[in-house]
């Protein structure tokens, strides 16, 4: 672990921060064209669906897939500005957000060539939506309990049984799902998982939106009745599954989504307070910018390390753990410092919102894509303690 | 190997050799300091930052500053961070570097030294770091013509003793039309704030340094201890919170190291230091750092239980630096209020323009 917590201070290239510029020049003009509001996230689907297609156009998606594909190899840094400015501005990205960051990797990966010739292309143009279908009504954290079949048929797999808190399922044209091939072993409690590409049009799929606290309704139940999956669909290894899931781990949990989600609240914070506020809400404000500064910091030398092709599992962990957990506590600690302004109902009405906006969707930030208990596992596990 | 790579080898070999941890406790007297600043200057160390041409080894900022994340894992009980930095404050301004130990300062906020149209100084430095083993201080001063840099010899002012939470002396010094060693225009890229802010950001790398030592020996503390019949490294709630204890030394090494980078390039490309990037990296390390301190050091005590309380074991050497070094150079209190007020100068839609900047 020495060497796991050396952390490089990474300085973005030259050729990043140029990208940065257009990439930030395109959000400002979405902006002002009224496409979508900073402020808070773009609840409308049509203007996701039409953003990913802009983004598209700008060769902004699976950039740093192979070209064979679609992509432009490019550097694992541009995907990392791209990300980050569309993050800071609550750009209706959730079209290919999840495909882009995991969903396209994994398949270049494992995925047969017909896949990777049929879908990859799809994803690239920002037509093609991903879930990801890991948690079951039964099996959560312990995602090597999961129940939900696939058995051998002719030609494919039959797939029965449900997952659940599947975010946007409803609308996504395809999952990469976690299903049961076979039983655990006693010597490997992990064995016995397979992965699969659904696609969810595909007849015996039923979606069934669940209600979030934040009004936000992106979860489901997604229910299997016999639906069949092509041999082909299969990613990777039959019952192997638990080995696939390292690297796409450390992509998925060190990104700046795991410490920007409520960064609307700062900025918000920064416009009421004014120019010149007084000690308290200076403070308040400085301690508050100097942390997210750090945390991003580190996810800014993670990035290199999966640039440079290693796996920093643990690095990861640390910027999910950490980044999480101060993005939930940002609502709280921004209401606690603009306690003392006078209440002016101008100033206030945008802000109360984006305040109690994230202060519902906070508790949900430590939980998805690993909580912090599990990450604390895995932290503890690359210093050696289990 | 590169040269940096080893003068860190060095750095490692004689704190290990001359300040090691459990030595230190259990010397008699203080006499390893002088074995230790001997070494020190064998090595070259105090003069890692001086220009090559005033006889310093010109490692750079960065590599410079790397030295004392070494020194904090050694819980080193010496000015070498400040020595270090007269070195190169001095070499910056075009001044020579007397041998010996040199502090360094002011030190914090409510500090004024002033240099007068005669050539002498006045002012205070209300906690100066280890100024009574110091024959000279480095000073940044406001002058009749703005901005200098001072040497003084310390004789010539009156040091009041006190003692930093660590039991290291942070001394009053008093300077009343103080004889002035050398003085010169403090360089154009200099702030008032500039000691306050290369000081900050050495003890940055120093409680950097000393977490990831509290956290090597908590690690393998627990790997060895039982109770209730397994090892204590098995319970989840320890294994939780060794792993809070490692976000916490993770995420100061990145700053730290972070900020070191970002004054070494900033001030290459003609920047200075009032540049906003430039002072965001260093107030977010010293605030950020001063926190994972205080965590750091509660959950290493914690899992250390009773034993690591005792003044016979290694881990208070380090714990209370870690905390002690949060005072010097601004406290992380003064620091966010100042960085917020940065912040909020500039207005909301600077704010992500400017953390985004690297």
């Amino acid at each position: 672990m020495q060497t796991a917590l050396e952390f490089q201070p990474l300085r973005l290239p030259e050729h990043v921060q140029r990208l940065r510029a257009e990439v930030r020049a395109f959000i400002r003009s979405e902006i002002d064209a009224g496409t979508f509001d900073p402020d808070s996230p773009e609840e409308d689907w049509s203007v996701h669906k039409q953003f990913a297609k802009k983004v598209a156009q700008r060769g902004w998606i699976g950039m740093t897939w192979p070209r064979q594909y679609g992509g432009q190899e490019r550097s694992f840094l541009d995907r990392f500005v791209v990300n980050e400015e569309m993050m800071a501005s609550n750009a209706p990205n959730t079209v290919y957000f999840t495909a882009d960051r995991q969903s396209g990797p994994t398949l270049i990966k494992y995925a047969s060539e017909r896949i990777k010739s049929e879908v990859l292309p799809k994803i690239i143009a920002g037509e093609a939506c991903f879930c990801i279908g890991m948690s079951e009504p039964d099996s959560g954290s312990d995602l090597f309990a999961a129940k939900c079949k696939a058995t051998r048929t002719d030609g494919g797999w039959k797939i029965n049984g449900s997952k659940i808190w599947t975010t946007n399922a409803h609308r996504a044209d395809y999952m990469i799902g976690l299903f049961r091939t076979s039983s655990p072993t006693d010597k490997n409690r992990r064995h016995g998982l397979t992965s699969f590409l659904v696609d969810m049009k595909a007849p015996g799929i039923t979606c069934n939106l669940i209600d979030q606290m934040s009004g936000v309704r992106d979860f489901n139940e997604v229910v299997f009745d016999n639906v069949f999956i092509p041999d082909d669909q299969l990613i990777g290894e039959v019952d192997g599954a638990w080995k696939q899931a390292t690297t796409e781990l450390a992509y998925e949990r060190s990104g700046p989504e795991r410490f920007l989600e409520t960064f609307a609240v700062l900025r918000k914070l920064v416009e009421i307070a004014g120019s010149k506020p007084d000690a308290r809400m200076t403070e308040a404000i400085g301690g508050l910018v100097a942390e997210l500064h750090a945390l991003r910091r580190m996810s800014v030398s993670v990035a290199g390390m999966l640039e440079a092709g290693r796996e920093p599992v643990s690095e990861a962990a640390i910027v999910k753990d950490l980044g999480t957990l101060w993005e939930q506590d940002l609502p709280q600690r921004v209401r606690r410092a603009t306690a003392h302004l006078p209440i002016d109902a101008a100033s206030y009405g945008g802000f109360e919102q984006v305040l109690q906006f994230n202060t519902r969707i906070a508790p949900k930030l430590t939980i998805q894509g690993g909580t912090t208990e599990i990450l604390r596992g895995v932290i503890a596990r690359g210093l050696g303690l289990r | 190997m590169q040269n940096d790579d080893l003068v860190a080898a060095s750095a490692q070999r004689l704190f290990a050799d001359v300040a090691d941890i459990q030595a230190v406790i259990a010397a008699k007297d203080t006499s390893w300091k002088d074995r230790l600043w001997a070494g020190v200057e064998e090595t070259g160390l105090n003069v890692a930052a001086l220009p090559e041409d005033l006889g310093g080894a010109a490692l750079g900022l960065y590599d410079s500053l790397g030295i004392l994340r070494i020194a904090g894992g050694a819980a080193l009980a010496a000015p070498l961070a400040e020595t270090l930095l007269a070195g190169w404050m001095l070499g910056a301004a075009g001044l020579e570097m007397p041998a010996g130990r040199i502090a360094f300062g002011p030190s914090s906020f409510f500090d004024d030294v002033t240099l007068h149209a005669d050539g002498s100084v006045s002012g205070a430095v209300a906690r100066l770091p280890f100024a009574r083993e110091c024959a000279h201080a480095a000073l940044l001063a406001r002058g009749p013509e703005g901005l200098s840099v001072v040497l003084i010899a310390l004789d010539d002012a009156a040091i009041e003793r006190n003692s930093n939470l660590a039991y290291d002396p942070v001394d009053r010094v008093t300077l009343s039309k103080c004889r002035v060693v050398a003085t010169r225009r403090a360089p154009a890229a200099f702030t008032a704030d500039t000691a306050l802010l290369i000081g900050a950001a050495a003890r940055s790398l120093q409680i950097a340094g000393a977490l990831e030592k509290i956290l090597a020996l908590t690690t393998e503390y627990v790997m060895q201890r039982r109770a209730f019949e397994r090892l204590i490294s098995g319970f989840q709630s320890v294994q939780h919170s060794v792993a809070q204890l490692a976000g916490e030394v993770a995420v100061s090494v990145s700053a730290a190291r972070s900020a070191a980078d970002a004054i070494e390039g900033l001030l290459k490309q003609g920047r200075d230091f009032g540049d906003p990037e430039l002072r965001l990296e260093v107030i977010s390390a010293k605030i950020r750092t001063a926190s994972a301190a205080q965590k750091g050091a509660a959950i290493a005590h914690q899992l250390h239980g009773a034993i690591g309380v005792t003044r016979e074991h290694v881990l208070h050497r380090l714990t209370l630096r870690v905390l002690a070094w949060r005072d010097d150079y601004g406290n992380e209190s003064q620091w966010r209020e100042r960085l917020g007020q940065l912040v909020c100068e500039r207005g909301p839609e600077a704010l992500w323009p400017l953390l985004a900047t690297r």
